[in-house]
């Protein structure tokens, strides 16, 4: 039986490990290739870098960071964050990447999903979604809006529509993240993954919010996610990724514990 | 030298740097006549078996598997390339290899809860005892990304299965000095590593 994935998330900035809330108040708070290292030696199951740095000429800091990590971490390795071509892809990938995370730079140019599953196969393009809730409407039909450039950039695209699109284009995976439950540590949006989870085909990624156990059992029973991103919880050492699956499987979730 | 097949199917690079990290130099080769004369051989890939088989027979690479086979010298498949040892593939409706009887075909369930691709770690069920196996135990789970599953003809070949919905998959074949998983070895953590490890020890006398 499959099962549920552990995936921690770190998000790099000039190569150091850092931490926003509801997209904002950004702090460094370590170095990124040790606490990858710590988690895959705890038991983590998947790894996603995310590139936030702003300014374009640091990229290569992050491709030094990649090659370190691939070199230490033997399970999945994604990378995404400024990835708006199949060239800058392919340079993640080469540093040593597995799979690729586009988001931003597919909402203004959904063939780049298109480019991506051609080029490396579908399994390793990943659609990657900044998510904020709305007033239902006719223009966002579930509720939800798909929000680009760290949350700033509103594209008048429905979160749901934007879901189906990515698969038909080619995504592998979806990454479905919502900047009201960012950091907060107050819960997934269940209902936002639960809704996705049940219109796609393909694994569902739940991120942002999670802050308890409790957080990750119910996104991935009621919410219907395949598997939970977790960030802030084990950034500061509050739980271990071992000790969240210990819990998780004394509350009846199949995931992998002998490694 | 041990050479690891490359015909623009995936991360090769992976494979590479896992062989490298468990003390196995290995060299990316895309010349028939160097995996030919390998003294082992990796036959990895992700992605379309139907695009993979199409380079492998556009390079001769399909031609130089085969005889490398036929040396009876240890062969490790991973992926498409436990798939493409078959006879045939659903995918592309393409021949392959045929270094074993049987084909692969689409994972097709009516329970739309089960995603496709299947993705994630799973457990692996050792059916018969195999050197490679060693120290590997039934439960142990191994990362798996894909559409497509073997279908081998003969049980005897099917050394492991791995359950995903109402469906149980062969995820392990062996036959003489062919071995090869489904599931990604160079991406299981520990226990994948463990399995690389063996490689570099088996003979393939069995």
């Amino acid at each position: 039986m499959l099962s549920k994935r552990i995936i921690a998330c770190l998000d790099v900035r000039d190569g150091k490990l850092a931490k926003s809330v509801k997209f904002v108040d950004t702090k460094d708070i370590g170095d990124p290739v040790s606490k990858a290292r710590e988690y895959y030696e705890d038991g983590l199951d998947e790894l996603v870098f995310y590139d936030i740095t702003a300014s374009s000429d640091a990229r290569d800091i992050m491709l030094d960071v990649v090659a370190q990590v691939a070199k230490q971490v033997y399970i999945p390795f994604s990378v995404g964050g400024g990835v708006r071509t199949v060239e800058d892809a392919n340079k993640l990938l080469w540093a040593g990447a597995e799979k690729i995370n586009v988001n931003s730079a597919a909402v203004k140019r959904p063939e780049l999903i298109a480019e991506c599953a051609h080029a490396f196969g579908a399994q390793n393009t990943v659609l990657s979604m900044d998510i904020l809730r709305v007033e239902t409407s006719r223009e966002f039909p579930s509720g939800y809006e798909v929000i680009i450039n760290g949350g700033r950039t509103p594209m008048g695209v429905d979160a749901l529509e934007w879901a189906l699109k990515g698969e038909e284009l080619g995504a592998g995976e979806l990454v479905v993240n919502s900047i009201d439950a960012d950091g907060t540590r107050e819960g997934y949006e269940i209902n936002l993954t639960r809704m996705i989870s049940e219109a796609v085909s393909i694994p569902v990624i739940a991120s942002g919010g999670a802050g308890k156990p409790e957080h990750l059992l119910e996104v991935l029973t009621e919410g219907k996610a395949d598997a939970a991103l977790v960030a802030s919880m084990v950034h500061y050492g509050d739980y271990t990724v071992s000790g969240l699956k210990q819990w998780l499987h004394e509350h009846g979730v199949k995931v992998r514990l002998r490694y | 030298m041990l050479v690891i097949v490359d015909y623009d199917a995936g991360n090769v690079r992976s494979v590479q740097r896992a062989c490298q990290h468990v003390g196995m130099d290995a060299e990316i080769s895309a010349d028939p006549a160097v995996v030919a004369a390998a003294d082992k051989l990796i036959f990895p890939g992700v992605g379309s078996a139907e695009s993979a088989v199409e380079t492998l027979c556009d390079r001769g690479l399909d031609e130089a598997i085969k005889s490398f086979y036929a040396t009876g010298k240890p062969l490790l498949g991973i992926c498409l390339g436990l798939q493409i040892v078959l006879e045939h593939t659903e995918e592309g409706d393409k021949t392959c290899l045929g270094l074993v009887e049987g084909a692969s075909e689409r994972f097709e369930f009516s329970d739309r809860s089960l995603k496709v691709p299947h993705i994630g770690w799973n457990e692996l069920t050792i059916n018969r005892p195999h050197p490679m196996l060693e120290n590997i135990q039934s439960g142990d789970e191994f990362y798996f990304v894909h559409s497509y599953f073997a279908r081998p003809v003969n049980s005897h070949h099917m050394v492991g299965t791995t359950e995903y919905g109402d469906k149980t998959f062969c995820s392990v074949i062996a036959r003489d000095n062919l071995f090869a998983t489904q599931f990604h070895l160079e991406k299981s953590g520990a226990l994948g590593l463990k399995l690389l490890s063996a490689f570099k020890h088996w003979d393939a006398t069995c």
